[in-house]
């Protein structure tokens, strides 16, 4: 199977991709801005509509509109999404624009349109071409690159505000430039699995290695590492089971992780509480 | 089918009336509305937007794969919705809450949509030539809400009027100060997962009119403004109906003059009133110092 380009093609996105997305996912657990993450896929929809319903390349309006909406929610909410009720009203209107666009397009097209409809909700990992590829790939490569270097000032910021701001770190300048990540990466992922299910590789590679360990750097890195296992995981069982989409699949190894570090974590407390009952 | 505007509006809202499935559209449109509007209330003054949310897309999967196995989508919403509340509540770390300030436990509510949303995606491409359903699905119709329908929401609105009416006051307790409640013996716990399911049955009745995917935007926005116009609880509720109710059917007439779809309507107008009543007060808190409800609000 490897010898496919496709499969190739979706190896290497996934692998930057992901890297990406259990990064950036670590940092949205911590700082409790998984929300706001939420709404920025759901943003991504209608940017991406928009840009059908304009005629130009889907990719342009998913990162147009995740992009714009990430500094906009950073200016209402502090270093925090303070209020999630805002948050909430702003994407439930986006999306409404999303249907509007949805609506524009389909009478503008009336053939394929559910095809390219399902597939900016859902994503097709398998459909990415070469170029695409490699552009996604760069793009994710140079994403996880600044954020390596901002990690240690923002690792502060998100975990002691006031301190951080009191040497000297900008905090309220990380909080604008990582939700503007945030929505890079939300344009990213929206590719791979649409922008219905990104959400899912966000949250839960990083909620279970946040789970697994305490140590921030190492957690970073696992989460990375369990989010590219997600979608090569996926991937291969889309690819041995074809009825499967790989959206599906990849969500489900996702999820699994996540399950299964509870499982770990619970059996683990569980032998503690043992050992200091024998004691 | 379609006709303009006229310019008596008496005419035009006779013309509305004389369509059966615009009956049965406003009809369920009020039954969800009162229903969103009341729990909305809640959702806000409690912070669960986003666990709210996350019930509200739960409908879709349910639906898509009750009409996989060849079963009534009915059934696929109220039952996914009501299973995924109970989900949520027995989360181990959702704690008595489950608001979306606390990192780990919206981790794992996003990890539940995200699944769920797949899970929805699968049953539509199992079930083949489903796709033309996605559409009305996710983002809701007014034109296709049978009598059956419009009956199984006024059962699912009464009942849920009925127990949130029962339970208000300790809900209220509960959602503004948890420990006090807990402290007086209020079953904290019981009531976070009976609002949950609440909610869940709002959410699965809700999304038969504007689609899973745009249920947010009637349980969110009327009851944020509510909270925005009055700090007394009970105003607040009838507020929030109102402004529901009020959106639900101009959004309804609106989309059945207009080409485009009761959902972006919907959402439009609600946003609107969101914007004004942010506006009116912030223009009360600047200029009208004798409001008496200014200082003790009860938003955050």
């Amino acid at each position: 199977m490897f010898s496919q380009p496709f499969i190739q093609h979706a190896l290497i996105v996934g692998a930057s991709v992901g890297a990406l997305s259990g990064m950036v996912g670590y940092f949205l657990v911590l700082r409790a801005q998984v929300f706001a993450a939420d709404a920025l896929s759901h943003v991504a929809y209608t940017g991406a509509l928009a840009a059908l319903a304009a005629g130009v390349d889907m990719r342009l309006g998913f990162f147009a509109a995740t992009i714009t909406v990430g500094v906009i929610l950073s200016f209402l909410g502090g270093r925090r999404i303070a209020d999630d009720v805002l948050t909430g009203t702003l994407f439930a209107w986006i999306l409404g624009l999303g249907v509007l666009f949805l609506a524009i397009y389909t009478t503008q097209n009336s053939t394929s349109n559910g095809a390219a409809n399902a597939k900016v909700l859902f994503g097709s990992i398998f459909s990415i071409s070469k170029t695409a590829a490699a552009t996604a790939s760069w793009i994710a490569a140079g994403l996880v690159m600044l954020l390596i270097v901002m990690a240690r000032p923002l690792l502060f910021a998100s975990i002691d505000a006031t301190v951080a701001m009191a040497r000297g770190v900008p905090v309220r300048f990380l909080g604008a430039l990582f939700l503007a990540i945030v929505g890079a990466t939300v344009a990213e992922a929206a590719q791979l699995v649409g922008a219905l299910v990104l959400l899912g590789l966000l949250a839960a590679p990083a909620a279970a290695a946040q789970r697994l360990t305490n140590r921030p750097w190492r957690a970073l890195g696992l989460s990375a590492t369990l989010a590219v296992l997600a979608v090569w995981g996926g991937v291969v069982l889309a690819y041995a089971v074809p009825k499967l989409p790989a959206t599906f699949t990849i969500m489900l190894c996702a999820a699994a992780e996540l399950a299964l570090a509870f499982l770990v974590t619970i059996s683990r407390s569980q032998r503690k509480l043992q050992t200091v009952a024998t004691s | 089918m379609r006709t303009g505007l006229s310019s008596n509006w008496i005419d035009d809202l006779q013309q509305v009336l004389s369509f059966h499935f615009m009956l049965n559209a406003l009809r369920a449109g009020s039954a969800v509305a009162v229903v969103a509007g009341a729990l909305g209330y809640f959702v806000v003054l409690r912070r669960q937007s986003f666990a709210a949310h996350t019930l509200a897309l739960i409908g879709f999967p349910g639906a898509a794969g009750a009409t996989l196995v060849g079963w009534n989508p009915l059934v696929g919403f109220f039952g996914f919705c009501i299973g995924g509340a109970l989900m949520i509540g027995a989360l181990p770390v959702s704690g008595q809450t489950g608001s979306s300030s606390d990192g780990e436990s919206s981790a794992v509510i996003g990890t539940v949509q995200a699944f769920a949303l797949a899970c929805g995606f699968l049953f539509v491409s199992l079930y083949k030539g489903f796709l033309s359903g996605l559409n009305s699905l996710l983002f809701g119709t007014i034109t296709g809400i049978t009598d059956e329908q419009v009956l199984s929401l006024f059962v699912a609105g009464a009942v849920c009027v009925i127990v949130l009416a029962a339970m208000a006051r300790p809900l209220l307790f509960t959602s503004i100060d948890p420990a006090a409640a807990a402290a007086m013996g209020v079953p904290v716990r019981l009531i976070s997962v009976g609002f949950l399911l609440l909610v869940g049955l709002a959410a699965a009745g809700t999304s038969q009119v504007t689609g899973s995917l745009l249920v947010f935007a009637l349980l969110i926005a009327p009851a944020a403004a509510a909270t925005k116009l009055t700090a007394r609880p009970f105003v607040g509720v009838l507020l929030s109906i109102g402004i529901a109710l009020g959106v639900t059917w101009a959004g309804e007439c609106i989309a059945f003059f207009s080409p485009y779809p009761i959902g972006f309507w919907v959402t439009t107008l609600a946003f609107t009133v969101f914007l004004l009543a942010n506006l009116y007060r912030g223009l009360a808190d600047r200029y009208g110092a004798h409001n008496p409800h200014h200082r003790n609000r009860t938003h955050v």
